[in-house]
């Protein structure tokens, strides 16, 4: 089970503004049912701009309903410019913190707010929110398009579970994973297929860089001698060909560098 | 506080009598069953008796067929790895979408390091698509793998049956069985089927957490997953836990003293606490729907609501169920096994397991229907789809 601090066992036992308000001066909406969470928030908004009223509607686990409960206590007495400077941190921190896989919920309490507040004000949210939160990738663990094109480049990330091991990003939500997905087929590197004379000239090439020196220490050597489809035949030369732990050397060493960096599949046989 | 366990498919408390089995083994006869003086012998000879119990349990021909391992999860590590790694030139698995996670992940893991594996598809019910498993035997399959009773829904699959046609068009396939849920809860004769290997664990039997047992059939080849030693006849090396192979050699006993009560009083108190949920709460859906079920599971889905916030109301009140909701899980995904079904979303997200054991009581069951018409107003209250539930209650 989660950790929740007692704010967030409190609102979710006890949850404060429960509802919809009739007529009222902005709805805002996050999330969705397949996600497994919906928020709706009511705002009552007097002449002078202040949130008289709010109340709200979720389907959502307990840091969900606990998110919702205290921002509609945050925002009632602020004024909308004042309640548009509140951040999904903000809501973290007034339930005394969320747990990690958890802070999507104070995301969605924010977008919800955000999306209320525009509706008031008649901002179309569309291209230009759309604009604004380019940078940002994944909302719930705030990480930007730049941090996860890094984590593919710098740190070799291959998948999405790469990524979330990485920054966490897509780990809440997973609302954002289609953009992550775009951007691992855009900058990771794929493990193309290899031609049959690239495939024995990728295998030489290990055994150059890889296998030879090593080899050489102990004033030994190696050759390509034939490929037959996974199987590499090759020819111990110097010290190694007289070795009694060739074939240690061959299936340890030989076979499972090839196996690394070639083929997973590959049998190294040795010719004499 | 009033406590009313309903979780028994995630673990269960160990027995009185269980401990009891337990405790000299901790004590006085604490000898390695391996070594040659007397200290030994009393705890070589409860291995030796833990193993026809157990035998007896599985309804295995011969002692020698019981592997004890340290749980469920090795179990099945054990029987898949070590059954491919003696039959390598076959790349071919049968599997369900429904295995639990601890066989489900493995074979996703072998898939990407060349396995190639045909899943099984469930119907709406829960049911195995078997016409579906069968074609998918190929010369080429090693092994076939299905759990004899899914844990998230109860379902029993008809493991003997899917057994025996499998190797009527493939002997050389191996049949692996996942029957940790199983154990316990329905009986199990293995020597009157096909299958190869069966897994159990026995803290889902009220036996501690931490210990398992693996059936390999006679004959059956297998490589070891654990490397060393000469125990357990070299397949599986690691000085014997003995008090807890004692405690899971008692559970076994108290398990099969106790079957008929499961498959009585405790299947009439599951399908009164199934039956009073679906008649009092409008928003209720059972998920569990297949004719054949293991006696002490339900799954029922909450439309528009969300299962953990349900989880918690409940253990405010003392009630311990799960749920198959993304919040409540590590991965934050919804249960496959329900997907797999195709519980849709409007009740996937709110769906909720209720597993019985011979430990509850009528009383546990009044409680629990006496509280969840009240949180589940609660919650209903709450979601923004108000006009959806509306049409449900009204």
């Amino acid at each position: 089970m989660w950790e929740y601090s007692d704010k967030v066992k409190e609102h979710y036992k006890n949850p404060k503004n429960v509802g919809s308000i009739e007529n009222a001066d902005a709805i805002g909406e996050a999330g969705a049912l397949a996600c497994g969470d919906k928020l709706k928030i009511y705002l009552k908004i007097n002449d002078k701009g202040i949130i008289e009223d709010a109340k709200f509607q979720t389907f959502g686990c307990g840091s969900a309903v606990a998110s919702s409960s205290i921002l509609t206590e945050m925002i009632i007495g602020k004024s909308v410019d004042e309640a548009r400077k509140i951040t999904n941190k903000d809501i973290a921190d007034a339930l005394d913190g969320l747990p990690p896989e958890k802070m999507h919920c104070s995301v969605m309490g924010h977008e919800a707010l955000e999306d209320a507040l525009k509706n008031y004000s008649g901002d179309n949210p569309g291209e230009e929110n759309v604009e604004k939160t380019g940078k940002i990738i994944c909302n719930c663990f705030n990480v930007s398009e730049e941090e996860i094109i890094k984590a593919i480049k710098e740190k070799g990330a291959k998948t999405l579970d790469d990524i979330r091991e990485i920054n966490y990003a897509g780990g809440g939500c997973a609302r954002c994973v289609p953009n992550i997905k775009m951007l691992l087929d855009k900058y990771a590197k794929k493990d193309d297929k290899l031609n049959p004379v690239q495939f024995i000239l990728k295998i030489n090439k290990v055994l150059e860089t890889n296998v030879a020196g090593e080899l050489g220490k102990d004033s030994g050597g190696i050759e390509l001698v034939n490929v037959e489809g996974k199987n590499v035949y090759v020819k111990l030369t110097g010290t190694c060909s007289s070795c009694k732990n060739a074939t240690m050397t061959l299936k340890n060493f030989v076979e499972a560098q090839l196996r690394e960096h070639v083929d997973p599949e590959i049998n190294v046989i040795e010719v004499k | 506080m009033k406590l009313v366990y309903l979780d028994n498919n995630a673990t269960t408390k160990v027995a009185p009598e269980v401990l009891e089995a337990m405790i000299p083994y901790f004590k006085d006869e604490y000898g390695n069953p391996s070594s040659i003086y007397d200290l030994a012998h009393n705890a070589n000879v409860a291995v030796k008796e833990a193993r026809e119990v157990i035998a007896e349990f599985l309804g295995a021909n011969d002692p020698k067929e019981i592997i004890f391992t340290s749980c469920g999860s090795e179990s099945a590590n054990m029987a898949i790895k070590g059954a491919l790694d003696v039959n390598r030139n076959k790349k071919h698995i049968i599997t369900t979408r429904v295995e639990h996670p601890c066989v489900l992940n493995l074979y996703k893991d072998l898939e990407k390091k060349g396995y190639s594996v045909s899943w099984v598809d469930v119907d709406a019910n829960g049911d195995l698509n078997i016409g579906q498993l069968l074609e998918s035997v190929k010369p080429d399959t090693a092994l076939v793998s299905v759990m004899m009773a899914n844990n998230e829904t109860g379902t029993i699959y008809p493991v003997d049956k899917i057994a025996q046609a499998v190797k009527m068009q493939n002997p050389e396939t191996k049949v692996f069985v996942d029957g940790v849920q199983a154990a316990g809860k329905v009986k199990i004769d293995l020597k009157s089927t096909k299958i190869d290997m069966f897994g159990i664990s026995g803290h889902k039997f009220h036996a501690p957490k931490g210990i398992g047992a693996l059936y390999v059939k006679s004959g059956t080849m297998l490589s070891p997953l654990i490397v060393g030693g000469h125990q357990e006849r070299g397949k599986r090396a690691g000085t014997e836990n003995v008090p807890y192979i004692a405690g899971m050699a008692a559970a076994a006993k108290l398990a099969m003293e106790n079957l008929n009560d499961e498959l009585t009083r405790v299947k009439s108190l599951r399908d009164k606490l199934e039956r009073g949920i679906l008649s009092k709460i409008k928003n209720a859906v059972l998920n569990s729907k297949s004719a054949n079920r293991v006696p002490n599971t339900t799954n029922i889905g909450f439309q528009y609501i969300e299962g953990e916030l349900i989880l918690l109301h409940l253990n405010d009140l003392g009630i311990c169920a799960s749920s198959g909701s993304a919040c409540t899980s590590g991965s934050l995904e919804p249960s496959h096994v329900l997907r797999a079904q195709g519980v849709p979303f409007t009740s996937l997200h709110g769906s909720i397991r209720f597993s019985l054991s011979r430990y509850t009581t009528e009383e546990d069951i009044d409680y629990t229907l006496e509280k969840l018409p009240a949180i589940i107003e609660k919650i209903v209250k709450i979601s923004p789809f108000q006009k959806e539930l509306k049409e449900i209650f009204k």
